[in-house]
Order: C-alpha cells, then sequence, then structure tokens
C-alpha cells in the first residue's frame, strides 16, 4: 500500500494545493483513505493530519474504511423518491443482504444514500462505483447484485447506452441526454473556434463591451452581470489570473450543465479562452463535481483536441502571446462547493468552505489571485456571444433577460429533460410543454429556490421575476408537499451544510425537527410562525448562499401552501410531543423495573 | 406594589446557573426588596405553597422526576424562564443522547471503573422509589411550555439580573452586548 500511496503523492508533486487529486486517487485506488494514508500523505506534503484529516471528512465520497468492493450510492433526491427510490432501495437490501447506510458483512457490497447526482429525468438512479445507472427497478437491481456476485466489472453491467455523446467511446454511459428542446444559443449551430479566431482581432475592452451588450447575467442562478464581473477582474492589477468554470451542479433537480458537457463541451471552453484573452489569465479550471467524473476522459479528449487545432495551448489561435490551458479538477462529493468562494477552497485542496466577502473571487480568488468564475452554460453563450455579437444575444428573451436557458425539467410530467427556452415563459407554458396535469406545486430553481402554488403559475421565467439556474421540479396532487418534499429538502440542507456558520448548522436542524412536528399534527400555529422567524434569521446571520437559502424549502411553503401547515397545527398556546411511557421504557427495561407512570 | 414571587429549581444541571445568580453579589440585597422566594434551593422550600410570578428553570430533563417537577413550576407559576444552556438545549446531559441508553447504564453501573470498586455485585438501580432515566435528555421546552430563554453556560449574573428586574418592574430588558457574548 505505502508503495502506490508514495507513488499517488509524487505523481502530484507533493503538491498540498492539489491534495484533492490525491485524495481522489488514493480513494480509487484502495477504496478509502485511511489513517495510514492520512499519516503519509501529511508527512510527505508538510502538513498537518488534520489538515489532511479535515479534507478527507468534509467530502462525501472520501470514505475512512472501505465502503465495499461495490459501492452504490443512491440518489436520496425528491425526484427519485417520486419514481420509487423506496422500491430499489429496498431491493438492494434484500439481494445484497446489507442495510443502507452499511456495507455488507463480507465486505463486497456498500449501500449508502447521496444527494442529487444530477439524472433527475431518469430517476431511479444510483452511482456505482462512480459508474451512473438509471431508471432502475427492483428488477434490474436483482441483476445487478448477480453481477456483483459474479465477480463483475461494473463496466460490464452497462449494456445500453444513451443518446448522443452518452455512447461514445470515452463515455459509454447509461445516462440519456433528454433534450426535448433545443433554442437559438446552446444548442444551435456552431463551429469550433469561430469564437476565438474572431477574438484574436479584439482588444479586452472591445470584448468587454461586447458582452455588457449582450445583457448576459450569470447563469448559475445568482444572476451577476457577466460583462461586470470580468471588467471588474481585468482591471485588477495583479499579473496572475484565473479562469474558473463552476461544473458543480449540485442543485438537486438540475442537470442542464451535464448534457453541455456531454454535447457541446468545446463550446464552454471555448467561452473559457475567450475569458481568459479577456482578463489576462494562462490558465483555467473546470471544477466537475464527481458525480460526473464518467465524463473526464471524454472531456480530456476534448481538451486535446482542442490543443491539436491550436485553440488551447501556447499561441491560440496563431495570436502571439496568447496561450491558455485548461485543467479538469474533480470535486468530491459536497453541495456547497457550488457557492464559487468554497468551490476556490476546493481547489486549493481544502475543506468547501465558503470564505467571508470581500475579498471577492475577481479581486482574490484562487491562490488569491484574481479569479473569474463562471457557470457552465453562461460560458456556452460567450462563445456564441462573441460568434454572433451581443445585440444578437440582446434581442433574445426579455427586457432584463437575454437569450436563452436551459430548464432541468422533472418531477411528475410526461416529458422530463432539457429544455431551452427563451426568457419570459410562463410556468403555465412550461407545464403544457412538459405535460404536466394535475400540478400541486412547481419547486422554482431548487430546493435553495422557491415553491410556487398553481396561482402563481402565470409567474414568468425571467430575473425580473422568477429567476432560477434552471432546475423545476413539478410535484403532482398526488404527493405530500410537507413530507415528500419539504423534508427531504430540508434534510438535503442540514448534510450539506458546511458547519461554519451557528444559525446554518443548528437551526436548519431545529427547522426541520419542527417541520416534523408540524407533519406529525403536534405543532402549533405560533410554532409555524416561529419557523418564518427564524428563516428571517438564517438569511440574516450566515455567510453564504446555502446557509441564507437553506430555510427556503419552509419559508416559501409557509408563504405559498400556507393551508397546509394550518391543516395540521393546532391553534392553541402549546402542544408537547413528549410521552412518558415511550420515554422510559428502554431504561426501564435495561434495569429490570417496571415503569411508574404514577410518579 | 406586593412583591413578586420567584421560585427556582436545577434539574439535570451542575447548579452553576444558581452559583451565576448569587454572583449579583450585593444586589442580593435589593433583590429580596424586590422578590419573595417560594420553592427554591435558595431558602430551602421544597413543596410550592403559593401560586408564583416567577419560575427559573436550570438544567434540562433526565429522569421522570425532572419532568415532574419542571410540570410542578408549570401549573405553579405564572411565567417560566429556561436559564442556561441545559434547560435550553439539554447541554453536557445531551452528550448521552447519541450513545445507547443501555451503554450509558452499563458504562455508569457496571464497566466504569468506579462503578468495578463501587458496585462490585453489579447492581442496577431499580427501584421503585428511584426516578426512571428518559431515553434522552430533553430540553425543557419541549416538555412545557417556557415563555423565556437566558442562553450562557452559565449566564452571567448581570443577564440573570437584568431580566429578573424587568420582569418584575414591566420595564424593558437590557442587554448589552457585554452580557450576552460568549466568547
Amino acid at each position: 500500500m505505502k508503495a502506490t500511496l508514495q507513488t499517488i503523492i509524487e505523481k502530484h508533486q507533493k503538491d498540498a494545493t492539489r491534495l484533492m487529486d490525491i485524495l481522489l486517487d488514493i480513494q480509487a485506488e484502495h477504496g478509502s483513505v485511511n489513517d495510514e494514508a492520512i499519516a503519509l500523505v501529511a508527512s510527505q506534503l508538510g502538513i498537518s493530519k488534520v489538515d489532511v484529516e479535515q479534507t478527507r471528512s468534509f467530502y462525501h465520497f472520501f470514505t475512512k474504511e472501505s465502503a465495499g468492493k461495490y459501492t452504490v450510492y443512491m440518489n436520496d433526491s425528491v425526484v427519485a423518491n417520486m419514481k420509487g427510490k423506496a422500491e430499489v432501495v429496498k431491493a438492494f437490501e434484500k439481494e445484497a443482504n446489507c442495510k443502507l447506510g452499511s456495507v455488507s458483512a463480507d465486505g463486497l457490497i456498500g449501500l449508502f444514500n447521496t444527494a442529487c447526482i444530477g439524472m433527475s429525468d431518469q430517476e431511479p438512479a444510483a452511482l456505482i462505483n462512480g459508474k451512473v445507472f438509471t431508471n432502475l427497478t427492483p428488477a434490474k437491481v436483482k441483476e445487478i447484485v448477480a453481477g456483483f456476485k459474479a465477480d463483475k466489472c461494473v463496466k460490464e453491467m452497462i449494456t445500453e447506452y444513451g443518446d448522443g455523446q452518452n455512447s461514445s467511446e470515452l463515455i459509454k454511459s447509461m445516462v440519456k441526454n433528454n433534450l426535448m428542446k433545443k433554442g437559438a444559443v446552446t444548442f444551435s449551430e456552431y463551429k469550433t473556434g469561430t469564437a476565438l479566431r474572431k477574438v484574436v482581432e479584439m482588444n479586452a475592452d472591445q470584448i468587454v463591451a461586447e458582452v455588457k451588450t449582450s445583457g448576459i447575467r450569470g447563469r448559475g442562478g445568482a444572476g451577476f452581470p457577466t460583462g461586470l464581473k470580468w471588467d471588474f477582474c481585468r482591471k485588477e492589477a495583479e499579473p496572475v489570473k484565473y479562469v474558473m468554470c463552476n461544473a458543480d451542479e449540485g442543485e438537486p433537480g438540475t442537470f442542464k450543465d451535464r448534457v453541455i458537457l456531454t454535447e457541446v463541451p468545446a463550446l464552454v471552453f471555448e467561452g473559457m479562452t475567450v475569458a481568459g484573452y479577456t482578463i489576462g489569465a494562462k490558465q483555467g479550471i473546470l471544477y466537475l463535481r464527481h458525480e460526473y467524473k464518467y465524463l473526464v476522459k471524454y472531456l480530456d479528449k476534448v481538451l486535446e483536441d482542442l490543443r491539436t487545432q491550436n485553440l488551447l495551448g501556447k499561441n491560440i489561435a496563431g495570436k502571439q502571446g496568447f496561450d491558455f490551458d485548461i485543467r479538469i479538477q474533480l470535486g468530491a462529493g459536497a453541495y456547497v462547493c457550488g457557492e464559487e468562494s468554497a468551490l476556490i477552497e476546493s481547489c486549493e485542496g481544502k475543506r468547501g468552505e465558503p470564505r467571508n466577502r470581500p475579498p471577492f473571487p475577481v479581486q482574490k480568488g484562487y491562490m488569491n489571485k484574481p479569479t473569474v468564475i463562471n457557470n457552465v452554460e453562461t460560458l456556452a453563450h460567450i462563445t456564441k456571444i462573441i460568434e454572433k455579437g451581443g445585440a444578437w444575444y440582446k434581442g433574445i428573451g426579455t427586457k432584463e433577460s437575454a437569450g436563452t436557458k436551459l430548464l432541468s425539467i422533472s418531477g411528475d410530467c410526461e416529458k422530463p429533460g432539457v429544455y431551452e427556452i427563451e426568457w419570459g415563459m410562463t410556468i403555465q407554458q412550461m407545464l403544457d410543454m412538459v405535460g404536466a396535469k394535475d400540478v400541486q406545486a412547481v419547486q422554482v430553481a431548487g430546493p435553495s429556490g422557491t415553491c410556487i402554488n398553481p396561482k402563481q403559475f402565470g409567474r414568468a421565467i425571467a430575473y425580473e421575476d422568477l429567476a432560477t439556474g434552471g432546475a423545476m421540479t413539478i410535484i403532482g396532487n398526488q404527493r405530500n408537499l410537507l413530507k415528500d418534499v419539504v423534508h427531504n429538502y430540508m434534510d438535503f440542507f442540514v448534510d450539506e451544510s458546511c458547519g461554519s456558520c451557528v444559525p446554518c448548522r443548528a437551526l436548519s436542524v431545529l427547522m426541520k425537527e419542527r417541520l416534523e412536528k408540524v407533519i406529525n399534527g403536534h405543532a402549533t400555529k405560533n410554532e409555524v410562525n416561529e419557523l418564518v422567524e427564524w428563516g428571517s434569521f438564517m438569511k440574516l446571520a450566515n455567510r453564504c448562499g446555502l446557509g441564507q437559502t437553506a430555510s427556503n424549502p419552509i419559508i416559501t411553503t409557509i408563504q405559498n401552501f400556507r393551508e397546509k401547515y394550518d391543516a395540521l397545527t393546532k391553534d392553541t398556546d402549546y402542544v408537547s410531543e413528549f410521552n412518558m411511557e415511550t420515554a422510559v421504557a428502554a431504561s426501564c427495561a435495561v434495569v429490570g423495573r417496571k415503569p411508574n407512570l404514577e410518579h | 406594589m406586593s412583591k413578586k414571587i420567584v421560585a427556582t429549581t436545577s434539574l439535570a444541571g451542575c447548579f452553576g446557573c444558581h452559583m451565576s445568580l448569587l454572583d449579583i453579589d450585593e444586589r442580593i440585597l435589593d433583590l429580596i426588596e424586590l422578590v419573595e422566594f417560594n420553592k427554591s434551593p435558595i431558602d430551602d422550600i421544597k413543596t410550592f405553597t403559593k401560586q408564583c410570578d416567577i419560575g427559573i428553570i436550570e438544567g434540562g430533563c433526565c429522569n421522570s422526576e425532572n419532568v415532574h417537577v419542571l410540570k410542578e413550576f408549570r401549573k405553579n407559576c405564572k411565567i417560566l424562564v429556561s436559564v442556561g444552556e441545559c434547560a435550553i438545549m439539554g447541554g453536557l446531559p445531551a452528550l448521552r443522547n447519541g450513545i445507547d441508553i443501555k451503554e450509558c447504564i452499563d458504562e455508569a453501573y457496571l464497566n466504569g471503573p468506579t462503578a468495578k470498586i463501587g458496585n462490585p455485585e453489579g447492581i442496577l438501580p431499580n427501584d421503585d422509589e428511584l426516578p426512571m432515566i428518559l431515553d434522552k435528555v430533553y430540553p425543557c421546552h419541549e416538555i412545557v411550555k417556557i415563555d423565556y430563554f437566558l442562553p450562557g453556560c452559565a449566564p452571567r449574573a448581570d443577564l440573570i439580573w437584568n431580566a429578573l428586574v424587568a420582569l418584575v418592574t414591566g420595564n424593558a430588558l437590557e442587554l448589552p452586548y457585554e452580557v450576552v457574548k460568549f466568547d
């Protein structure tokens, strides 16, 4: 073991800022990152054991002990549960003879939950040794576990491949694109290199002006004007700068970046290169969530092809001194790393804890150098804006929301998938487009967004009304909104809090417990009102977007579905859930006495 | 104006919050001008002899007796105040909440270093007169309605004093930063 560890450490030049890569390699090679590995890594990298340990413990896909020869991570998202996850888990438990959250006695199979893996349009889904399995059924589970027992390679168990590039030699995945609607920007015809060849004839002022003219705003959800971000970064005096692409698509219910990276990755890389040219960066990093690891080989090949075509590397597109290259940084399972400053920390090999701002990443980002971080979709659009001009882009969409938007639509509808729409479409139009009837609610922009009721279905998808990074989860009337949806989302936030800010760490747990009290019919109306107060505290006192929005599933459903809370709560002063009989039963049994409830 | 009547108790606590109350020093002389104590370790009155205005609760509930006392306080006091970390969150005793109850009892009475010497026969306390251990340590507000919470471990004397004076006089509570900062 020591020899292979040594090889891994040396492969990464004993560089502590590449600790993520080192631990990823160790986990892949040994099936765990145990204490022996931690001690060796620490001594070789010249950092403390705690530094290594805290990175290991932060990420979901690093495990201290072996997680089984075959590790099954079941997607635990709302949509997975809607589509029959419970039955699939039951089948795994029965066939593999182990409980969810544990490894089978013979060490063969580990079965765990994981947060949304970006497959909401093909649930129930799971990651098995890093490979994606979609549309699982108890019958398929039986086959899969039989494969485990026959010592089959996971790759061999995938016999049908998805559409488009999913079936290409370097991906060979069963994932489907479900690209239901192509629009004018992301999925329109394009010849790779057109934008870069145009850009080398322009100066940075002209490019920033073009991007500003286009009116493009960040596609990750926050909607910050991209031109402005670039302008800020460009004006920083520091000579070394970086471009990063945020492909940590972790918001449950979002999966559009996966389809972009599968079908048009060159568009994204070209956008990053344009950004590099504009701000004066020589290096770019694509931060790819671990769940999309199955795309790495393919993406590396795309990068290689771009180098061959002189669209990446030295003197790009024939322009002397225009050097730029891109590397892929894999995550290891942490929603909060989608927050840009946490993403930077993660890229530097640390726990993905958001930084205090200011300074902003455009001032002090990766390695404390000015850094532009953009979403996958934003960067793809940049390429098209350079090709066709800012004015063309501005002409699409609404006044404040230029261009098109990819929606990841899933849940209770006939045609889940990725849709490229023009901003301004109403929720009702969207529901008609995907064949959704009998809809109780739409979760706009994922758990951190808003849950809206049918009276609001006339609202428009646009920054001026319903802003979204693209996740649209449709919840039919047959669902129990609080139990099936809101509670799952709160579980998610409790799990994904980095723990740095007390309100996010503690209050999200208390809010979840209070929600359970509501669901159990033991809460008072006043306790629901208290939840609203706590929610405003979460917005006020947490450092990053995760913490500030972690109470949204509860707060927005109280706003828009108050009647559901009212139906379950009592208009009394106080209700206790405490029950003496159940509370003393265990201890009385242990000491051997009969509970005396007359006490 | 007649004096307000105050009762206090320490449930699953360490009496540190009561000690903190005594840290009001000479203001204790002002306090007895303002209030009269009923059931409390301070005057050693064991049972309620009249209806009280304010009940001060230290500690959470780890056994059936704590629950009983807390419910008595709710019955006999107009206002209940949870004082300190243990009453509000369970505090240090709640560290056992993640551990199986059998493991806790075995450690305390059978396996722990002092248990082996002090309890060689390995007797588990099961007399009917003894309080029954709860499955976990509960914060007070999960058992009865609590009106106010004074955080701290222990809350500093000034906080308890300011809160008591505000409750008794009906004036607004003064909460300068120094009184509620904890680190």
